[in-house]
């Protein structure tokens, strides 16, 4: 639906509750809106809403029975994912430009409320904008659609077979505002972009210092993995049984495993902050910030925001190096630094009048947060080792690894 | 075997961009379908159906579009629905997709014509391209129509034994479809037991829909025992789980969760080939693995090295699923609450996981500091309550408000931060900010009635805050503590008659408490406060229409002048502490809720049966293990079938819960002659009941009783029925708003007898505003269950009805007592005495359980002969023999005696031994289960005590609730 509520394109899989109830739905969200109750699910009469918003658009389903809500979610930002990928943009002009594709995914989907084929590779194979001529014996069901490997094609072909690798840090810190780390993890990618022909064996290895949670072992300078996803190509049962990551990957991009890591890391770039708001008159802010990180290292395009009062005005700046910008539409300053060393230290003054009749309006406390990234470098120190390519007709390909760490959730709370 | 590159090569390379764009991403900038939306002149239906009839491929594939495109907006083409079908027969794929979506929409309304679409099905049914098939099969089944159905079953016949999966896994799911229009002809056809063999098919995506359609089909139909679930499909279940599609695993994993595995070491191994399924990237599939290893855990031995290993592999994919997206996450937090309720030791180390982030929704925050407080431990804190304290200053109200509640909770549920708590509220209400400082004297008064007499040094705090409170809720708790702590405080009487000058302005819950606080405060201080008393209790009895305030206003007045000394050991009596954990999901439903991890049931906190229709019959799914008791409850009972008992009233089969959902409930009221009350009919009680209280509702206004305060049972007998059920009704809606009806002037019934207190069965917020609260007395040989109806809704309630579920001693309303119903065994987690009614009204049936003291059983004729006392208790096995100390008796055995006889306790015999009287009793309850006491009391020592009994009972069941009816007697 747009953001209007008004009703874009929609499918009745089961028959079960009558389309019409999806009129209910805008006034069910006005209404938990006002009383800011905000839910993802709304229920009225036997009939519950489940929606997700991607951009200005609502994707609602609708259910009477007690249907697996968690199993709801995840298709509604599969649906996302798949449409993203066929219109680039997810929005009320992909949807009407596409209304005849967007009706066959739909139908490929999703059978009677039972998700179906949803990896968006696999569907281009056989749901294609210009409407395949049938020509008896040749359109046919890709395998894959069926086949135990439901992710990758057979006939795929390569002139030169390699294999991308990225390993993909992001670190998440909540700061409390006297400075106390109140918890900090890692949260770790490790994506690959596939150019192999054929249908090629993988297999990943990582250095001796990552552990996977639970074998016992954690001591020393290890890294412990508190949890691990993999995508549904590696086969769960064997990692489950010798730890090893072995899998025949999708063609292209894609997600091979996702991993969480709990021990306290020292925040990559600390911020000292200092806002003072003398009430009718002005708020002076100092910020502090430190490269906690090798000096070998350097991070990039950081950002460091700085909450403001609403009705600040006239900004003035001050920095050591790179450059403070008001941001009125979000309340905030922005300073960027292009380049940060390891081990550096830089300042930043920033002064606003405020007005001498106040806004009485409370105002939350938004912490500080940062944005950040540092090439060449994982914090956890996870590298991989090896990457094991077999394929049946024996060509040689290369793996490319590049590491990254990056800011995810980074928030330091202020005392203002 | 290929190794990595250096880093210095890899970067050399990378420094270019090397992900190209995806070509085909590129769609329809220049040709899009949007111009089919455009074309809205008039005569278009017409238009297009001279397109739609066109010779040209290419024109009628426009036309088609543009129908849909009409349809995707609404508009009614069902007028084109002939010339949209003729173009079905089509080797263009797309075309053929879009004509059988207009087929889908319009079929229904249009039957007959849908009939010309069967033959091009039927036909695309055998096309030798599987796309085809599959589609015609997957379509037929979304067309709803009856007639079509019959056509469908060859094609899905054969479809479903197709050699292509694809279609093979289609058909599995027209199955279903086809049985939710038509559950006959699908079991006639023999599809069930087709599908049930696509469990064993090859290919894993066909059995994970197959598996699907089966337990969609099973859903409606409980008993079908369709998912014939036992070690060989569960094995194959299992290597489907690795192969099939992440939405297949779900399917699987959720059917996985409906098994019982028959010992502890199945449980183990199922448990051991779904744990992989916690590293998977879809947390749907994460959520239905851990439902089906937090049912199977159950049956593990907690001592197993297994069971601590599956406890700690669970916590980190749990904690993993806060990262999600917000949605998943409030998914994953409702059903987290659920998990650490059942079992904490999982997250008990996750606290900080839990800490509120700023730019979360609010609904994800609500949630995290609900499962903060039920993590709070003396160990974290300190921790939790720096975060609360964070939270608290925030703006979102209602997030700041739970955020102060929660410190209260935390000061209860932890003792030694109780004091940080009280000091971080005093912070608190230091801020001014008005919500803040009302939620904080909300929470403070419960901190008091946990920890009394410890924290009021902070009262003098509260008090400079009186003024700004203005919500009832912080006025009442205000009002409460100055009453209770009225002593302490110089003042108490100005601060109460502050409030008492807008008396009647304020909220019921506000003017009760007041009238409280200042009869407490006349009963510590009387010398100055005796005008204050007089004023309140005349607003409160004379001024106010409000029955709850009347009938508690007149109950003080008659207290305070009949006896003061009596009125201050009722109203200054000590009062039980708050238990620690509040809000905790009652065990049962938490049972069912875990077996329902994932579902919307979980995210409602509510079982199915409450909010999916016709769900009312379904079977409440148990925990395995801890239902054990559940199952022997569910063996019929041979005496119970047996008897003349109405199946009715004891149903003979499902679970006792199961039994009131699918009572009958249906009173027979204005159809049909009158039934007769004295017939001894099982419902002539209830018949009486709604039938009378239709007409009593209809006309009067005024009180009929009359009789205030003498008698606060104000009961009403009905007829000659055994079981009476006074009732008083209040209707707001008929005459004025408050109005009272005192129903009957107790006829039969000694008016001011001694009655014990009534006590809340069933509070009016779970039961739509009914308000039940009653007691069971036993008067002139004969139980009595005397209730108390209180509409506290604001519409009338009418067409009551009550039933009881089967139960230990066979009670029915109004209906014989000599039911002879064995007692089963192992009905231990229920109280022997506990009984479920079910009461309907015009709004629905509420159900509720009470307890009945086990003397309302005792029957007159319980004194046994001499001779027969000994021979029957040398009869009875030793081991059904249960010895009893009651302590803190002081009763000689005579006056012992005297007591227990007014209770049908019969003494046989008396002998003295060293001093010490030994007395012989009987008792029979009304079943006829009779019951052999030995009491011994110290003689001529009316200070000795401690007394102690012997009871023999062929029923030793009964043993428990009979000793404590002696305690109570004999305490009394």
């Amino acid at each position: 639906m747009t953001g209007s509520c008004k009703v874009l394109i929609c499918r009745n899989y089961k028959g079960d509750v009558d389309m019409a109830e999806i009129d209910r739905f805008l006034p069910l969200l006005m209404q938990h809106e006002e009383e800011g109750l905000l839910c993802p699910v709304l229920s009225h009469g036997k009939v519950h809403f489940m929606w997700i918003k991607h951009s200005n658009l609502y994707l609602v389903s609708t259910t009477n029975k007690n249907s697996n809500a968690s199993l709801v979610y995840s298709f509604l930002y599969k649906i996302v994912e798949v449409f993203t990928e066929y219109f680039k943009e997810l929005e009320e002009e992909s949807i009407q430009d596409n209304f005849v594709v967007v009706y066959e995914l739909l139908d490929e989907l999703m059978d009677f409320g039972f998700p179906q084929t949803t990896d968006s590779k696999i569907l281009q194979e056989y749901i294609t904008q210009e409407g395949a001529k049938l020509e008896v014996g040749k359109s046919k069901v890709p395998t894959t659609v069926t086949n135990a490997v439901s992710w990758r094609s057979e006939g795929i072909k390569y002139k030169k077979n390699e294999v991308f690798i990225d390993v993909i840090e992001s670190i998440n810190v909540l700061v409390n505002a006297n400075g106390s780390v109140m918890s900090s993890d890692i949260v770790g990618s490790i994506k690959l972009k596939t150019m192999l022909s054929g249908m090629p064996e993988l297999r990943l290895g990582l250095n001796d210092r990552v552990l996977f949670g639970l074998t016992g072992r954690d001591k020393g300078k290890t890294v412990v993995m508190e949890d691990v996803k993999f995508h549904q190509c590696v086969r769960l049962s064997r990692f489950d049984s010798d730890r090893t990551i072995s899998f025949i990957p999708p063609d292209g991009e894609s997600e091979l495993m996702s991993y969480r890591i709990n021990t306290h890391v020292k925040p990559l770039i600390w911020i000292e902050s200092v806002i003072e708001k003398f009430s009718h008159s002005r708020v002076e802010i100092m910020v502090k910030a430190k490269g906690q990180f090798k000096k070998q290292s350097v991070a990039n395009n950081v950002e460091v925001r700085v909450p403001v009062p609403s009705d600040a005005d006239s900004p003035k700046f001050k920095t050591s190096t790179g450059q403070a910008k008001y941001v009125p539409e979000k309340n905030m300053v922005v300073w960027t630094i292009k380049s940060f060393p390891g081990g550096k230290e830089f300042l930043m003054r920033a002064h606003f009048g405020l007005p001498s009749v106040e806004n009485n309006e409370l105002e939350g406390k938004p912490p500080v947060t940062v944005k950040f990234e540092i090439p060449y470098f994982t914090v956890s120190g996870i590298q991989v080792r090896y990457m094991k390519i077999i394929e049946k007709s024996g060509y040689q390909a290369l793996p490319w690894v590049r590491y990254i760490t990056q800011s995810g959730d980074y928030q330091l709370r202020t005392n203002v | 075997d290929t190794w990595i590159s250096t880093q210095k090569k890899i970067h050399s390379q990378l420094s270019l961009p090397v992900y190209p764009l995806q070509e085909n991403r590129q769609f329809g900038s220049k040709m899009t379908d949007s111009k089919y939306f455009t074309t809205t002149k008039k005569g278009e239906i017409f238009e297009l159906k001279a397109e739609l009839n066109s010779d040209k491929k290419e024109k009628k594939k426009e036309a088609v579009k543009k129908v849909i495109a009409s349809m995707t907006v609404g508009k009614d083409v069902s007028a084109l629905f002939p010339d949209v079908v003729n173009c079905m027969q089509t080797d263009n794929l797309e075309l053929k997709k879009l004509v059988y979506l207009y087929l889908m929409n319009y079929a229904k309304s249009q039957p007959d014509m849908a009939i010309m679409a069967v033959n091009t099905f039927v036909k695309d049914c055998e096309d030798p391209n599987p796309l085809i098939r599959a589609l015609a099969v997957r379509t037929m089944g979304c067309i709803r129509v009856d007639k079509i159905t019959e056509y469908l079953c060859e094609p899905l016949r054969k479809c479903l034994k197709d050699e292509d999966p694809y279609v093979r896994k289609t058909a599995a799911v027209c199955v279903a479809k086809l049985h939710d229009i038509n559950a006959q002809l699908v079991e006639d056809q023999g599809f069930l037991d087709t599908l049930k063999d696509l469990i064993s098919d090859s290919n894993p995506m066909v059995v994970a829909n197959a598996v699907a359609a089966l337990s969609e089909i099973a859903e409606s139909h409980p008993n079908s025992n369709l998912l014939d679930l036992n070690p060989q499909t569960i094995n194959k279940l299992l290597t489907a789980l690795n192969e099939c599609t992440e939405w297949g695993q779900i399917f699987i994993l959720d059917c996985l969760a409906n098994y019982t595995p028959r010992d502890d070491r199945e449980s183990q191994s199922i448990c051991e080939r779904v744990t992989p399924r916690l590293s998977h990237a879809n947390s749907a599939v994460v959520l239905s693995a851990v439902k089906v290893l937090m049912k199977f855990m159950e049956m593990l031995p907690k001592d197993l090295d297994y069971y601590g290993t599956l406890l700690k592999k669970l916590a980190p994919p749990l904690v993993t699923l806060l990262s999600a997206e917000p949605e998943l996450q409030y998914v994953a937090l409702r059903n987290i609450n659920l998990i650490v309720q059942r079992r904490p030791e999982i997250l008990k180390h996750e606290m900080k996981v839990f800490f509120v982030k700023y730019n979360d929704p609010i609904y994800v925050k609500l949630e995290k500091l609900d499962i903060m407080i039920r993590l709070a431990s003396q160990a974290n804190i300190a921790q939790v309550l720096a975060e609360l304290k964070e939270y608290a200053t925030e703006v979102d109200v209602d997030f700041v408000r739970k955020a102060v509640r929660a410190i209260g909770r935390c000061a209860i549920k932890v003792e030694q931060s109780a004091e940080r708590c009280v000091s971080t509220l005093l912070d608190l209400i230091q801020t001014k900010v008005n919500y803040v400082v009302q939620e904080a004297i909300v929470v403070i008064k419960d901190i008091f009635r946990k920890y009394p007499n410890k924290y009021e040094s902070v009262i003098a705090t509260l008090c400079e805050n009186l003024d700004s409170l203005d919500e009832p809720e912080a006025r009442a708790a205000m009002i409460w503590i100055v009453g209770e702590y009225a002593e302490r405080i110089d003042n108490a009487d100005e601060l109460l008659e502050s409030f008492l000058e807008g008396f009647h302005d304020e909220s019921t819950q506000v003017q009760l408490q007041l009238l409280t606080a200042i009869v407490k405060l006349f009963l510590k201080k009387p010398t100055e406060t005796q005008e204050l008393v007089q004023q309140v209790l005349s607003l409160a009895t004379q001024d106010s229409d409000n029955p709850d305030l009347r009938d508690r206003g007149y109950i003080y007045w008659r207290l305070l002048s009949t006896d003061p000394v009596a009125a201050k050991e009722v109203v200054l009596a000590e009062k039980p502490l708050i238990s620690e954990e509040t809000d905790l999901i009652e065990p049962t439903l938490l049972e069912e809720l875990i077996c329902h991890i994932g579902t919307l049931a979980s995210v409602y906190h509510k079982p199915p049966s409450a909010f999916v229709e016709g769900s009312r019959g379904v079977q409440h799914k148990r925990l395995p293990g801890s239902a054990g008791s559940g199952e022997s409850v569910e063996s019929p009972d041979p005496g119970a079938a047996a008897t003349e008992t109405p199946p009715a009233v004891i149903p003979s089969q499902g679970d006792l819960l199961g039994d009131l959902l699918n009572l009958d409930l249906t009173p027979t009221t204005t159809t049909g002659p009158p039934p007769p009350t004295t017939s001894g009919m099982q419902m002539g009680a209830m018949d009486l009941l709604s039938g009378g209280l239709d007409s009593l509702m209809g006309d009067e206004s005024e009180p009929l009783g009359g009789d205030i305060g003498g008698n606060p049972a104000m009961g009403a007998a009905f007829g000659a029925a055994p079981a009476t059920m006074p009732a008083s009704f209040n209707a707001p809606g008929s005459g004025g708003l408050d109005d009272l009806f005192d129903l009957g002037g107790g006829v039969g019934m000694p008016m001011g007898a001694l009655n014990p207190p009534k006590a809340v069965w069933l509070p009016a917020m779970k039961a739509k505003g009914l308000e039940i609260s009653g007691v069971f007395v036993r008067r002139a040989g004969v139980i009595q269950m005397e209730m108390t109806l209180t509409n506290k809704a604001m519409s009338v309630m009418t067409d009551f009805a009550i039933q009881f579920n089967r139960n230990s001693f066979g009670l029915a309303p109004a209906g014989p007592l000599q039911i002879l119903t064995p007692l089963s065994p192992n009905q231990s987690i229920e109280p022997l005495n506990n009984l479920q009614v079910a009461v309907k009204n015009n709004i629905d049936v509420f159900y509720f359980s009470c307890q009945y003291p086990i003397s309302m059983l005792f029957v007159e004729d319980g004194k046994m002969e001499r001779q027969v006392f000994l021979a029957t208790w040398k009869d009875i096995p030793n081991d059904n023999e249960s010895q009893f100390q009651i302590k803190d008796c002081h009763l000689n055995s005579d006056a012992a005696s005297n007591k227990l006889q007014s209770s049908n306790i019969f003494t046989i015999a008396k002998r003295t031994v060293e001093g010490q009287d030994m007395l012989y009793q009987s008792m029979k309850l009304t079943n006829g289960i009779w019951v052999l006491a030995e009491l011994r009391v110290q003689a001529g020592n009316p200070n000795y005590t401690v007394s102690s009994i012997s009871l023999k009972c062929r029923a030793p069941e009964v043993s428990q609730c009979v000793f404590q009816n002696y305690e109570a007697v004999l305490k009394n």
